[in-house]
């Protein structure tokens, strides 16, 4: 959302803003995602910065019209840094009652909605729950309405190609796409080639949809005569010179794993098991099998696991991937992981919990399993991804730390940065630094130690095939140096410490201030994908005078050694979370801070204005801040599932 | 995959120094000795065996081998031993459970890597019993065992592991009891198949189960009781003077008494190891009313998982170079000049 929000009197499309969100609405079966991300594209291309929430139920095609079925694509970009999808969309674009009903509690007053009014018919109104049209009552009376039938003007513009009608509506998106195209002063040519790669197969298919694109491009001159239509022309962001691309954050994790392996010079083993919203990261590394990445999709999640640690064993770098419910079940063989000694990567795209809970949507409360979830003292290290393109860089992070310090790594993420795309610009690998494995292949000594360590408390890696080093490895209890089986009562008392310890002492970065000063009244410490809403709401409550500090964690465990230092500059620490109180506990359990909870549950990511009057209500009777009062226009708007 | 190269060892250079710790009388001790006797035979490389095994009483197996091994989680060895195998499928590698770790709590494993026929060995010893949890009964005790958990006769129907493997798919499928001689040959045959080869060794659990076997695996009496298989061989037992013929008509074996060595006479089916539909016959030959099926019930190999893993990598990654600057700025780019942006 916007640094300095428009005045809430004025309508956003009458006067050019510096950032504008748009949310496209319609059935599961529309291609609402499919639409969103074109105009992702077109938006990076135009040069804007960008943030995406796709948010889709977890149903593949739920019954027509209804309101669970509603898939929506928001959109937040601007001529200035963004950082979140934006809180209130500008624009609505609602392709059927339901879509309608679903998210015009979330549009922002004044903004302008887009209704297809061929979808209006007595049963779409009946399955959205509507007793009467909206369109004829005075629901809609606070925004801009343009309302047309879409769905007869895309068949009349598909109508030469010989598409049946149901064919020709499911062009339906392209001519929306047209028309928000044109809205934003958008070339269409980057959609015509993409059109005709995609359905390269089918010549008369292309044809129909660019003809569907073009028609509602054309129809936006049309409408802006007489309607509340307006062009609107966002300027380019002014960023750091390079090349840049947009990228998801299950992009980003596929792509750091890719360069973890080559930079530890090892084979890259993915073990996997289809499972939203974690599946995507498979599905990318399945296509990359020439930078030395295996694929392997297992019969369950505890396979998927077990078999990275054959990989991992057998001399390359084992990963697996996967949600919460498939974390709990691997969670016995991260244990052997951890037992024996041996690198792993684990990759938690969390989702709402418990049980199955809400696999579409983005939630946080994977903190205690990453951290404490797990039988016996089995420490491992963990850290978190605060935005897609950060993913990058912390699964390349996991990759070195699993082979440096022989140990499980889990690298949290979640379903929104997964799911969500921002423009990237795109690194040099020669300014990776390499960790390149080393195998044991002789014995160090008269006899052979598979356990005994190394400067970083690691033991050594030595694969089977290497003559003259055969052992024996598993998960019992194993002595000190020969690796052999021990019960013996001191050497576990040993072991166990030594296990703790190594963990606890891997040197991790000094935790840094991402926003504000680096001591003052309170500090909003937050973790994963809160970075976008925290840092916009800290910013502007620094500029009504608060004194607040965005810290955002990376290293959760162990934690960064300074970061108990840091926290005692601050007066008071507030942890918002997408989860009950996790990092809070961490933090109070770990530092002996009085840090305080901010939660939400809702499957839904924070909003900015939500962040900033739980700020704000800390500093009552700053100047420009009476009472902590949020600005009318910025108040909290449910967001579409509470409304549901 | 690279040809194996065979070495010379003995049965002493696969002994490690870690004391053996099963019961004494143990029938692991008798399975442990022929594996040491054959690996030589084999001509088996220590550095290049890896003994992957789950838990259980079996499963210390890999402890007490001179080669590389691996003791693993309760049932899943065989994922473990499928990410060894396609991280380097040079290793040969053998796997190790028992009826409670490779049929219930690793029931699903064991069914995966049959049907997807990665090579390795798999040793599943059958005591119809948990022996290192101390004696509940297990997913192949029989009917009516009563034991801590089933106090007055377990009710389940027990599973047949030759026939579940045939049903996951397996392209190698033998039988062994831990004290025969022959069991050494039977590991041979499996070691010499290329692909998943599972072998059901009779396991005598001298605590919790003593003699279950008994009826057919006691010395005495067990020529009468045991059908030893052999490709290409009539089917007879019994010193020769019985053997299987095949009732076409009714689709099952029946017992036939031969006289004077002439088994064509007596209609003696010859075993052809290939014939699936007859292993799955074998494997299911009730015993009592016949002899219990013992050495390669079938044995046909196909392809194996992890050669069509790198044929599949290989096939796609010819012509293309792994460069890693165009991976990370693949799709559709744009740069950014100074303060403008240019769409490219």
């Amino acid at each position: 959302m916007a640094t300095q929000a428009p005045p809430a009197s004025n309508t956003p499309l009458t006067e050019t803003p510096d950032a504008i969100v748009v949310r496209f609405a319609g059935d599961s079966g529309d291609g609402m995602q499919l639409t969103g991300g074109q105009f992702t594209l077109s938006t990076a291309l135009a040069g804007n910065d960008l943030a995406t929430f796709p948010d889709f139920p977890a149903e593949i095609r739920a019954p027509q019209g209804t309101l669970f079925g509603v898939s929506a694509f928001q959109i937040n970009f601007g001529s200035r840094q963004i950082n979140t999808a934006g809180d209130a969309p500008d624009v609505l674009v609602a392709m059927n009652p339901a879509a309608l009903k679903v998210n015009l509690p979330a549009l922002k007053p004044g903004g302008l909605v887009i209704v297809d009014t061929g979808e209006f018919t007595k049963r779409n109104l009946d399955k959205a729950k509507y007793d009467a049209n909206p369109l004829d009552d005075d629901t809609l009376a606070p925004f801009d309405v343009l309302a047309f039938d879409i769905s007869a003007r895309t068949l009349e513009a598909v109508e030469p190609f010989g598409l049946g009608k149901k064919d020709g509506l499911r062009c339906k998106n392209m001519w929306t796409l047209g028309l928000a195209l044109w809205m934003f002063d958008r070339p269409r040519q980057p959609l015509h080639d993409w059109l005709n790669k995609k359905f390269a197969k089918a010549p008369d298919i292309a044809a129909a949809n660019i003809a569907a694109l073009d028609a509602g491009h054309a129809y936006g001159e049309t409408a802006e005569l007489s309607g509340p239509l307006k062009q609107v022309n966002l300027p380019p962001v002014p960023s750091d010179p390079g090349l840049y691309r947009t990228i998801t954050g299950a992009e980003a994790i596929s792509l750091g794993l890719v360069a973890g392996g080559q930079l530890a010079e090892l084979p890259l083993f993915f073990g996997g098991y289809p499972i939203t919203p974690a599946s995507a990261i498979l599905h990318h590394l399945a296509r990359l099998k020439e930078f030395g990445v295996t694929t392997f999709q297992a019969e369950d999640e505890i396979a998927a696991v077990c078999a990275a640690i054959g990989a991992s064993y057998a001399g390359q770098l084992g990963v697996t991937s996967s949600s919460g419910p498939g974390i709990a079940l691997k969670t016995e063989a991260l244990g052997l992981g951890i037992m024996t000694e041996l690198p792993l990567v684990v990759v938690n795209s969390q989702r709402g919990g418990p049980s199955t809970g809400l696999p579409t949507k983005t939630e946080q409360s994977d903190l205690y399993q990453a951290v404490y979830g797990r039988n016996g003292d089995a420490p491992m290290p963990v850290i978190a991804a605060r935005s897609p393109g950060d993913a990058f860089e912390v699964a390349i992070e996991a990759c070195r730390m699993a082979v440096k310090y022989m140990t499980p790594v889990m690298l949290l993420t979640d379903g929104y940065i997964a799911n969500a795309a921002e423009p990237w610009k795109v690194p040099d690998p020669d300014g990776f630094e390499p960790f390149p494995a080393k195998f044991l292949t002789e014995p160090r000594g008269e006899v052979l130690e598979p356990y005994k360590r190394n400067e970083n408390g690691s033991r050594p890696w030595i694969k089977p095939g290497t003559p003259g080093m055969m052992h024996r490895i598993g998960g019992i209890e194993k002595d000190a140096t020969t690796g052999n089986i021990s019960y013996d009562p001191a050497n576990h008392q040993l072991m166990t410490d030594t296990r703790r310890d190594k963990i606890a002492n891997i040197p991790v970065p000094d935790q840094e201030v991402a926003f504000g000063k680096t001591t003052g009244k309170l500090a909003v410490v937050g973790w994963g994908s809160t970075y976008g809403p925290i840092k916009q709401a800290v910013r502007r409550s620094i500029d009504k005078g608060c004194s607040v500090s965005h810290i955002h964690i990376r290293h959760i465990w162990p934690l960064p050694k300074n970061l108990g230092e840091l926290l005692s500059g601050f007066d008071r620490v507030l942890v918002p979370e997408m989860n009950t109180g996790q990092l809070k506990t961490v933090l109070r359990d770990q530092l002996l801070v009085e840090a305080e909870s901010l939660t939400k549950t809702s499957g839904q990511p924070f909003q900015i204005a939500e962040l900033e009057e739980a700020i704000c209500a800390y500093f009552d009777g700053v100047p420009g801040n009476e009472g902590g009062e949020v600005r009318a226009n910025e108040q909290q708007l449910p967001s579409p599932v509470e409304s549901e | 995959m690279n040809a194996p190269v065979k070495i010379e060892t003995t049965l002493k250079d696969w002994e490690t120094d870690q004391e053996v710790r099963w019961c004494p009388g143990c029938g692991d001790y008798a399975i442990l000795k022929a594996v040491q006797r054959t690996l030589p035979q084999l001509g088996s490389d220590p550095a290049n065996t890896v003994f992957i095994s789950g838990i259980g009483c079996s499963s210390r197996f890999p402890y007490y081998i001179e080669s590389y091994g691996f003791h693993t989680i309760h049932g899943r060895a065989p994922a473990v031993a499928t990410g060894v195998k396609l991280a380097n499928p040079d290793l040969d590698v053998w796997l190790v459970t028992g009826d409670g770790d490779g049929l219930s709590i690793g029931g699903n494993h064991m069914m995966h890597v049959l049907r997807r026929n990665v090579n390795m060995q798999i040793m599943l010893f059958n005591n119809e019993i948990y022996g290192l949890t101390k004696g509940q009964y297990s997913p192949t005790s029989r009917e009516g065992t009563r034991t801590p958990t089933s106090p007055i006769g377990s009710v389940d129907h027990p599973a047949n592991p030759c026939a579940f493997a045939l049903g996951s798919g397996a392209r190698f499928v033998g039988r062994g009891i831990d004290v025969s001689k022959n069991l050494p040959d039977v590991l041979k045959a499996a070691h010499a198949h290329q692909g998943a080869a599972f072998v059901e060794i009779f396991q005598n659990c001298i605590v919790y189960n003593k003699d279950v076997f008994d009826a057919f695996a006691a010395p005495k009496g067990a020529e009468g009781q045991q059908l030893w298989l052999a490709d290409g061989e009539p089917m007879l037992f019994d010193k020769g003077e019985k053997g299987l013929a095949f009732d076409a008509e009714n689709l099952h074996f029946t017992v036939v008494d031969v006289v004077d060595g002439d088994w064509q006479a007596a209609g003696v089916r010859v075993h052809n190891v290939k014939n699936r539909v007859m292993a799955h016959l074998l494997a299911e030959l009730p015993f009592g009313a016949f002899p219990m099926p013992l050495g390669v019930l079938y044995d046909d190999p196909a392809p194996t998982y992890e050669s069509a893993v790198i044929a599949e990598r290989e096939a796609s990654v010819s012509g293309k170079e792994p460069n890693l600057a165009k991976l990370l700025s693949g799709g559709q780019t744009w740069t950014v000049d100074g303060t403008a942006a240019d769409p490219v």
